[in-house]
């Protein structure tokens, strides 16, 4: 008789501790989320960018390039040398380059055209690799988007060519291709889902390609690097199976006009901290 | 020659607070490059810092303290426009000194 | 004006605009048309080959095609029967009609994200990263949530011959069942080989998997 009843009891609480287990998966998982928030705002406080922001605010102030010039008469939209407020206006056309330029291209533009370098050799390292593979782009980038913290995007859609890449960016976006079928829409077309633990902001909506873009360039943990957005849109094609995205690139500019524009109206937030 | 810290030193009461950022790669000498060979240990061994000729924080680490470290401390006294100055040495016995001053 | 004419009159504007909305849609339709084809054609020269990438993952085949032209707004039953239909024909079984493979090998492969990236080696086994979308065993906290949770799989639909057949087949092709799924096709792609594919259908389909624990 007792033995009957021990059974019972124990049947039910496995079955009750696997339900339990079911729920507190998802529960767990949850609180990760939170944890993980939680974590975020405490890295905050001493993000590494600020080094890369010191070593581009350096580099921006010192002649380079064969002809030994410096940035500051590079003109990022605002006029020569002007760098406060000039990311929240990026990507923009420019009638010299008769091309819709984002920040790195823009970069890329002057270093050639005013301190004398081949654009092979403004190109050469653009992504860092440690302490001893350095990208000067990225420093440089840091800096210059510290300068449009708490500025409201304000990238010029309206503008003919700016709006005609912002509408090729947006059916690239949607751009189903590769082994495995995948688009940026794939990933980035829905609310409240992610990938293992790593939420997935929806960049079909405003508010998504707000809290996304105004995030960028950042500070990647993981990396140990600043990456930008031509990182980000390179490293999201690789894991869609795609061939290699080549830098500053027409797809890349338009769908990074594409969704800076549906960024407008958010405050610039960058440079960040990320995984 | 390192990277310069960022170091920032604000009076806050009776207490000066103070955030510095390093540069370091802090390689834990546990990692292996593509090749499979293993990446040398190089971090931050020592940090000490100064503050009218007296350390106010001396610290040992090891490994574990990641790439680009940020410290974070307090201590009692120090007035606006007073030197706080810190250094740090590595494995390799590369060192860095970087100064500021309370704010 | 009292409120409710107001109202009225506020609805009939909206309606109007509504309206104007969509003729303007319809008479943009050919400009539409041309700006996704200079796109497809800037994607193409915008990237270069990289390893096992080349550039001819650009082409799209008539799935992907109208899976892009369609994407963010409903796809019309008729394009949905015809994407079900093209991949239903590229359905392809096991020879020795054995769907049931091994569930441990299944478990490495649905938490393996490695293949087909010009980063992966192309001699290693390519991984189908089922966690990255999917809950499977509960004992795995770090699962995504872009597809259903498929804890329980086989216990709740049964460990039928059917329904080893049906996960076989949305393994192997699913857009065969969703036109436009966001889920890529392992088979009809050759990402996974047939063993593969039958080590993750003994994932969700074998009684002693941790799927159906």
């Amino acid at each position: 008789m007792m033995q009957t009843k021990l059974h019972r009891a124990f049947a039910a609480t496995l079955f009750a501790s696997a339900a339990a287990m079911a729920t507190i998966g998802v529960a767990l998982a949850d609180s990760t989320s939170d944890e993980i928030a939680k974590y975020r705002e405490a890295l905050a406080e001493g993000n590494p960018a600020e080094l890369w922001e010191a070593r581009g605010e350096e580099m921006w102030t010192k002649p380079r390039g064969s002809k030994q010039v410096s940035f500051k008469r590079c003109d990022l939209g605002l006029g020569p040398g002007v760098v406060k407020g000039a990311y929240a206006q990026l990507p923009r056309y420019f009638p010299d380059a008769k091309r819709v330029m984002d920040l790195e291209t823009r970069l890329v533009h002057c270093m050639v055209t005013e301190q004398g370098y081949t654009e092979k050799e403004a190109t050469k390292n653009v992504f860092g690799n440690g302490s001893a593979h350095r990208s000067d782009l990225e420093a440089l980038a840091a800096y210059v988007v510290s300068q449009s913290k708490g500025v409201a995007m304000h990238v010029p859609v309206d503008e003919p060519h700016v709006r005609d890449m912002y509408r090729l960016g947006e059916k690239m976006f949607y751009y189903r291709g590769g082994t495995h079928d995948f688009a940026c829409a794939t990933c980035h077309g829905d609310d409240g889902k992610r990938i293992r633990l790593q939420d997935l902001p929806n960049l079909t909506k405003v508010e998504g390609a707000q809290k996304a873009y105004t995030t960028w360039p950042a500070y990647r943990v993981s990396q140990g690097e600043v990456r930008t957005f031509q990182w980000r849109l390179n490293d999201c094609f690789r894991q869609q199976r795609f061939p290699e995205l080549i830098f500053g690139s027409d797809a890349s500019i338009a769908l990074t006009a594409y969704l800076a524009g549906r960024a407008n109206g958010a405050p610039y937030e960058g440079p960040a901290i990320k995984r | 020659m390192a990277d310069p810290m960022k170091i920032r030193a604000n009076l806050v009461g009776d207490e000066t607070e103070v955030k510095v950022l390093m540069s370091h790669e802090m390689e834990t000498g546990q990692r292996k490059d593509a090749q499979g060979k293993v990446i040398p240990a190089w971090f931050i061994q020592n940090v000490k810092v100064m503050h009218n000729d007296k350390v106010v924080l001396a610290a040992q680490w090891g490994p574990a303290v990641s790439k680009n470290p940020f410290l974070s401390f307090k201590f009692k006294d120090g007035a606006k426009g007073d030197k706080v100055t810190i250094t740090w040495v590595d494995n390799h016995n590369d060192t860095r000194t970087d100064e500021a001053t309370i704010a | 004006m009292n409120r409710h004419s107001l109202f009225r009159w506020g609805a009939a504007l909206v309606g109007a605009a509504a309206v104007g909305i969509a003729l303007h849609g319809c008479a943009s339709a050919p400009a539409d048309d041309e700006v996704a084809d200079r796109a497809a054609a800037m994607m193409k020269s915008s990237f270069k080959a990289n390893g096992q990438a080349t550039l001819a993952r650009l082409d799209r085949d008539e799935t992907q095609r109208l899976c892009s032209e369609y994407a963010g707004r409903p796809l019309p039953p008729d394009i949905a029967e015809k994407i079900r239909q093209a991949n239903l024909a590229t359905m392809r079984y096991p020879a020795d009609g054995q769907f049931v493979g091994d569930w441990k090998n299944g478990e490495k492969i649905a938490q393996s994200g490695q293949g087909f990236q010009y980063s992966d080696d192309p001699k290693s086994a390519a991984g189908a990263n089922c966690y990255a979308c999917h809950q499977l065993s509960p004992k795995e906290l770090s699962y995504g949530t872009i597809g259903p949770s498929l804890y329980r799989f086989g216990k709740l639909r049964g460990y039928t011959d059917e329904t080893r057949r049906y996960a076989w087949q949305k393994i192997y092709n699913p857009e065969a069942f969703s036109a436009c799924t966001n889920m890529p096709r392992f088979g009809a792609h050759h990402i996974l080989t047939e063993q593969q594919i039958k080590d993750v259908v003994a994932l969700l389909m074998d009684p002693a998997s941790p799927v159906n624990q």
